[in-house]
């Protein structure tokens, strides 16, 4: 009795400790960010684009990096939705339980999940040079849907898979096709695909392998999908990587930046996956 | 035993699931606009039977149908069979209830419209019949709007049957409908069931041999992926003429 009661305590303990490492590293994370970035944090910051000696201290901002970011994250996540999206419901309601065809997807993007944003990065340029396309905000986009539709196809199809099978039967039933049943599907999950959603985003937003080749690096706006573009952690590494202290200083402001914009869209897709799910069942 | 006008006939149906054989060489005629009701111990096939006559096996790849299924004299397994139209000719209620995620208004409403029905007024008067048919009209009529999934699970059930009698079918078809449900839910179950079997065939599948015999007009024993005894309720349950169904109906085994 006695020792049931030491080990019940001791992991109790235990997962106690893991829980407080977790949320600590969080607040330490942030906390070095916030205090090492806010000084350096100003309008002209968000506002202005680098001026020719931005990296060595000169004036400016990092304005083209977060357009250049957002441009690419929203492309790559609204691309990588629209083939994300039917893939899941054909492997889903289409194909017959553990077939074939059915696995061999499955085991296609956890292959495609588990490899380094690099070979992304690698493969979207060599896809380039055979395209002749110059690097791009483009390439930046197609490297980065590349990256982020495993991640996208996995967590829906987790979700999916979870639904329970009366769902579909009840649908199905009333004489409902498949079609019509991935309706009653999508609402089902919606809060589901939200959170795949902004998972994906994430990644793309962050990510710097995939774009570093792919979309160049430009310290103007980018004006069309031709044009190269910057991305937030790409100044965030090339401020960071200068001799000048003030510029370091500045890169901090930029990883504070993307950690707001990040923090902001998983609030507000939490707001959203709730209202969502009032109708689940 | 035989019927004189079946709504489904059953002929030399086999299923095996992968190397299983689930269902051996059933054979069976289900009366048109009568409840009747297959009772088994659990594992025995009724279930995976039930399932047969609206072709839900068909989304699995281990399932192997082989025989025939007759709904009014046409086979479902036939390569030509339209499932969908087999399957809006069958309104199924499982063994818990499942609302679709949306509105009291929108499961109701879900049938009709994916059949061609986009009149509003339709809708809403469809909607108000089937709900008092279930008799939950008085009880959601204030709040049509509101999820479905707020429902009590009695509601839900019988929310269920309404979605599943809006897109107007010939047969219903009850798997252990009442097993997640209080017994006041039971009762209103059982009583929409004896009210129905005046326009619907019904079949049902049930572990209650006191249900069987309050609400059905034949009762089929399966045992073991057969069918071992078919007649009318009384006959099989108070006088069953085979050894097997004797002991099960007894309670020897369960």
């Amino acid at each position: 009795m006695k020792w049931k009661k030491i080990e019940e305590q001791f992991f109790k303990a235990l997962m106690i400790l893991s829980t407080v490492v977790i949320v600590a590293s969080f607040f330490l994370i942030v906390g070095t960010i916030v205090s090492k970035g806010l000084p350096s944090l100003s309008w002209e910051m968000l506002s202005e684009i680098p001026t020719g000696d931005f990296y060595m201290g000169g004036e400016g901002g990092i304005l083209n990096s977060i357009v250049g970011s957002m441009y690419i994250a929203v492309g790559s996540s609204l691309l990588a939705l629209l083939i994300s999206l039917p893939v899941v419901i054909y492997i889903n309601l289409y194909l017959k339980k553990s077939s074939w065809m059915g696995n061999l997807t499955r085991l296609g993007y956890d292959v495609l999940f588990g490899m380094p944003s690099i070979v992304y990065g690698a493969f979207g340029f060599t896809l380039m040079i055979y395209l002749g396309m110059k690097a791009s905000l483009l390439g930046g986009i197609i490297a980065v849907t590349l990256l982020i539709i495993p991640i996208m196809v996995r967590t829906m199809d987790e979700v999916v898979r979870s639904v329970p099978k009366e769902l579909f039967e009840a649908s199905y039933s009333l004489g409902a096709t498949r079609y019509e049943t991935a309706f009653v599907l999508l609402k089902q999950v919606a809060p589901g695909i939200f959170t795949a959603i902004l998972l994906a985003f994430g990644r793309g937003i962050g990510d710097v392998a995939s774009v570093m080749f792919t979309a160049g690096f430009s310290n103007d706006l980018p004006q069309s999908l031709q044009d190269p573009a910057s991305t937030l952690p790409l100044a965030v590494f090339n401020q960071l990587s200068s001799p000048v202290e003030e510029v370091q200083a500045r890169a901090y402001g930029a990883a504070l930046i993307l950690t707001i914009v990040v923090l902001l869209i998983s609030i507000s897709a939490r707001m959203m996956s709730k209202r969502l799910s009032k109708n689940k069942i | 035993m035989t019927i004189a006008t079946p709504h489904i006939s059953v002929q030399n149906l086999n299923l095996y699931y992968g190397d299983h054989h689930t269902l051996k060489n059933i054979n069976i005629d289900i009366p048109d606009k009568k409840v009747t009701s297959f009772i088994g111990p659990s594992g025995c096939g009724k279930t995976t039977l039930l399932k047969t006559f609206n072709r839900l096996h068909d989304s699995s790849l281990e399932v192997r149908v082989e025989g025939k299924v007759l709904l009014d004299g046409e086979n479902i397994y036939d390569k030509n069979a339209e499932v969908t139209s087999i399957r809006k000719k069958m309104g199924l209620l499982s063994q818990r209830p499942f609302p679709l995620p949306m509105s009291i208004y929108d499961n109701i409403a879900y049938g009709p419209r994916i059949h061609g029905e986009k009149d509003r007024h339709k809708l809403d008067e469809i909607v108000e019949r089937y709900l008092k048919d279930v008799a939950l009209w008085p009880e959601v009529k204030d709040r049509l709007k509101s999820p479905a999934s707020r429902l009590s699970i009695g509601q839900q059930q019988r929310l269920c049957l309404a979605r599943g009698l809006a897109v107007e079918p010939e047969i219903i078809l009850g798997d252990e409908p009442t097993s997640a449900l209080d017994p006041k839910s039971t009762q209103k179950i059982e009583e929409l069931f004896l009210e129905l079997k005046e326009k619907y065939t019904i079949v049902l599948v049930t572990h209650i041999l006191r249900q069987a015999r309050r609400v059905s007009d034949y009762v089929a024993f399966v045992y073991n992926g057969e069918i071992v005894e078919f007649g009318p309720t009384e006959e099989l349950l108070l006088h069953p003429k085979e050894k097997l169904t004797q002991d099960y109906v007894k309670g020897f085994f369960s």
